[in-house]
């Protein structure tokens, strides 16, 4: 069943749907990045939430002028306005009072849902309305999607991920130094307008698929998660875009080859599984990774002291020094040096010994910040520079049995 | 635009002189009053930046020098004044103005690589859709080379100490290839090492023909390492050739009671 939906085999609309909510999910994790980036990722929650009044005043304006108000892509063009007016709340209470950004956020976010929720009970009351749905736009419902509704989400999705290419540049720039780019002739306030733009126009055409409240964690998670992996703005975008797009496709499958699951939450709870595998296991910023290279640190760093005491005929006091030695056959379990211990011990404080030259050397400066306890001389200055330390601390010495 | 008269009486002569100087001033400054709320953080400065010159804005902390320059790059909306290079106004003038912001003001944690925070100044280059190219690239790679950071090229800034962090800055505004270098405190919190190195490029920089203008924050090296110097406290106190205007007198008045801690011969300050 699960393979059957993930090959799109399920089915006209299981097909629709896995189509759509796949494209939905690359075009928020690439937009989501820079909004991430910029650090005004919860500013995305005051946008979604802000697109209710607007979706229920347009199903209203549509019945009472005698169309049917279920067209999308009139409730689409009429969240995309209140969530304009959301944002430029936002920004007008942030910039223009003494509120910060969260209070405004916070503000805007629930006067505008608030709103939204009173305008939907007036629809349920309304004689003409019948079955509005229009609940499904909260949580996203896929059950009816349309052909020209994934064609909708297709066109917005690609268009979004263009704009994301074409403005990459100055939206990176902007998100790490904003004064510089003032002065490099990046119009920041303009860069943020587009930035805005795409993260609104991706919460329009999420609106169907995921739903106003969770759309949200489409645009923060992956870009989240995708940061484990690289350390590379433009990497971050392009793996955000893939996790998006997994995320999509994936709970897309998983909802519609299970009876009953809501699509719109299922995606965003693969996205977190991705999160979490990401946030565990990613070898650039990854928990487990990390924690290898603490450890791997750790041990280096206590072999080295334990053969610093070993060539200068110091005891050793720390078991785990001791332990490990005794594990790489440098020493014995009473902490005496074995032949190879002698001359690894020998080797080391020879590398020590120049370090603390190098160190004092005010033309070797940058090379000794380098020095992290464990890194050879040898990987940071030529042969020539070692000579000239060489020169100055005379020949190695040997490590007395 | 409002433009509060410094010095009423000049007569007509010492008024087209001081006309003549700034249009011939890469970086002139006239009436410039910048306020957060109600408290003026600059007030009405005027100053003519000679060209080819390395300059210091120097003033107790709170003097407005960092502001003085953000204002003038419009990175803050000053209340009132103007800024021009050779007589045209400085936003038109941009291509050619590098600006080395503080070292403090950005996330280091950002996912880029040294090299991509170079190529940063590339940016007029190659605009929105321009290829990063090869040439790019190697250019980007002599600007590291300058300050001395080549073989830092890859490494995530997080990983950088200050200094070095402020050498990547400072070969960011290289790449741009500007006349006009505006730099706020490059020397804060930096090595020895750095502040030398950076001197040293500041200092070539001034000998190929450029203008360097640097927030400046240690009194003891300001006769070494700069020739002119503007000296503020919100309004400005002093202007003109280190020899002439960085004096006990002019000090005095720019820090107040607060020279004892900044003074050279006390204990050093660094900023």
């Amino acid at each position: 069943m699960f393979l059957d939906a993930l090959t799109f085999q399920l089915g006209y609309n299981a097909s629709l749907v896995g189509l759509g909510a796949a494209l939905l999910g690359v075009a928020a994790g690439a937009t989501g990045t820079f909004l991430f980036l910029r650090k005004r990722a919860l500013v995305s929650d005051a946008i979604s939430h802000a697109t209710l009044p607007g979706v229920a005043l347009a199903f209203i304006a549509m019945s009472l002028a005698g169309f049917d108000g279920r067209n999308l892509g009139i409730l689409l063009a009429g969240s995309a306005v209140s969530a304009a007016a959301g944002l430029i709340a936002v920004q007008w209470l942030s910039s223009q009072t003494r509120l910060s950004e969260d209070a405004a956020i916070g503000a805007v976010l629930s006067v505008f849902f608030g709103f939204g929720i009173v305008l939907l009970t007036v629809i349920q009351n309304m004689a003409t309305s019948g079955q509005a749905g229009l609940e499904g736009l909260l949580l996203g419902s896929t059950a009816g999607m349309l052909f020209s509704d994934a064609v909708l989400i297709a066109a917005g999705g690609a268009a979004a991920l263009a704009l994301v290419l074409v403005f990459r540049r100055p939206m990176t720039i902007a998100s790490f130094d904003p004064g510089y780019a003032r002065s490099a002739g990046i119009d920041v306030g303009r860069t943020d307008l587009i930035m805005m733009g795409l993260v609104m126009g991706v919460t329009v055409i999420g609106l169907k698929v995921v739903g106003l409240i969770l759309i949200v964690a489409l645009l923060i998670i992956p870009p989240v998660a995708a940061r484990f992996w690289t350390e590379r703005a433009d990497r971050v975008a392009l793996i955000a875009g893939g996790i998006g797009g997994v995320s999509g496709w994936v709970g897309a499958a998983i909802s519609a080859s299970t009876p009953n699951l809501p699509t719109g939450p299922i995606i965003v709870l693969t996205a977190f599984g991705l999160f979490c595998a990401s946030l565990l296991f990613a070898p650039a910023r990854g928990l487990v990774a990390a924690g290898f290279r603490h450890r791997r640190f750790q041990r280096g760093v206590h072999i080295r002291q334990g053969l610093l005491s070993l060539a200068q005929g110091h005891p050793i006091y720390e078991p785990l020094t001791i332990r490990l030695l005794t594990a790489e056959r440098l020493a014995r379990a009473d902490g005496v040096a074995t032949d190879d211990g002698r001359a690894r011990a020998a080797r080391a404080l020879r590398d020590e010994t120049r370090w603390q030259v190098a160190r004092r050397t005010p033309e070797f400066e940058l090379a000794a910040a380098r020095y992290d306890g464990l890194t050879q001389i040898e990987d940071v200055l030529t042969p020539d520079q070692i000579a000239q330390i060489d020169a100055q601390i005379g020949p190695p010495k040997g490590v007395p049995a | 635009m409002t433009l509060a008269p410094s010095t009423p009486h000049l007569t007509l002569a010492q008024d087209t002189a001081t006309e003549a100087a700034r249009a011939a001033s890469p970086f002139a400054i006239r009436g410039m009053t910048v306020s957060y709320g109600q408290k003026p953080a600059v007030f009405s400065i005027d100053a003519t930046i000679r060209a080819g010159k390395m300059t210091a804005i120097v003033g107790p902390n709170g003097a407005g020098k960092s502001t003085l320059l953000k204002a003038a790059l419009g990175i803050v909306t000053p209340l009132s004044g103007q800024v021009t290079m050779y007589g045209q106004p400085l936003k038109a003038m941009l291509p050619r103005i590098a600006y080395v912001p503080q070292r403090a003001s950005v996330d280091w944690d950002f996912p880029v690589r040294v090299i991509d925070v170079v190529t940063m100044g590339l940016y007029r280059h190659l605009g929105l859709i321009g290829r990063l190219t090869g040439a790019h690239r190697a250019r980007a790679l002599a600007c590291l080379d300058r300050v001395g950071m080549a073989d830092f090229a890859e490494r995530q800034i997080g990983q950088l100490s200050g200094g070095q962090q402020q050498r990547v800055f400072l070969a960011r505004a290289l790449a741009q290839g500007a006349d006009l270098y505006l730099l706020d405190e490059p020397f804060a919190g930096v090595d020895a090492a750095t502040e030398k190195a950076i001197i040293g490029v500041l200092k070539s920089l001034r000998d190929e023909g450029k203008t360097v203008v640097a927030v400046h924050h240690d009194l003891s090296t300001v006769p070494d390492y700069f020739d002119d110097v503007l000296l503020l406290n919100v309004r400005k106190v002093a202007e003109g050739p280190v020899a002439d205007v960085f004096t006990e007198t002019a000090l005095a008045e720019a820090y107040g009671g607060r020279l004892q801690a900044a003074r050279p011969d006390a204990v050093p300050v660094t900023g």
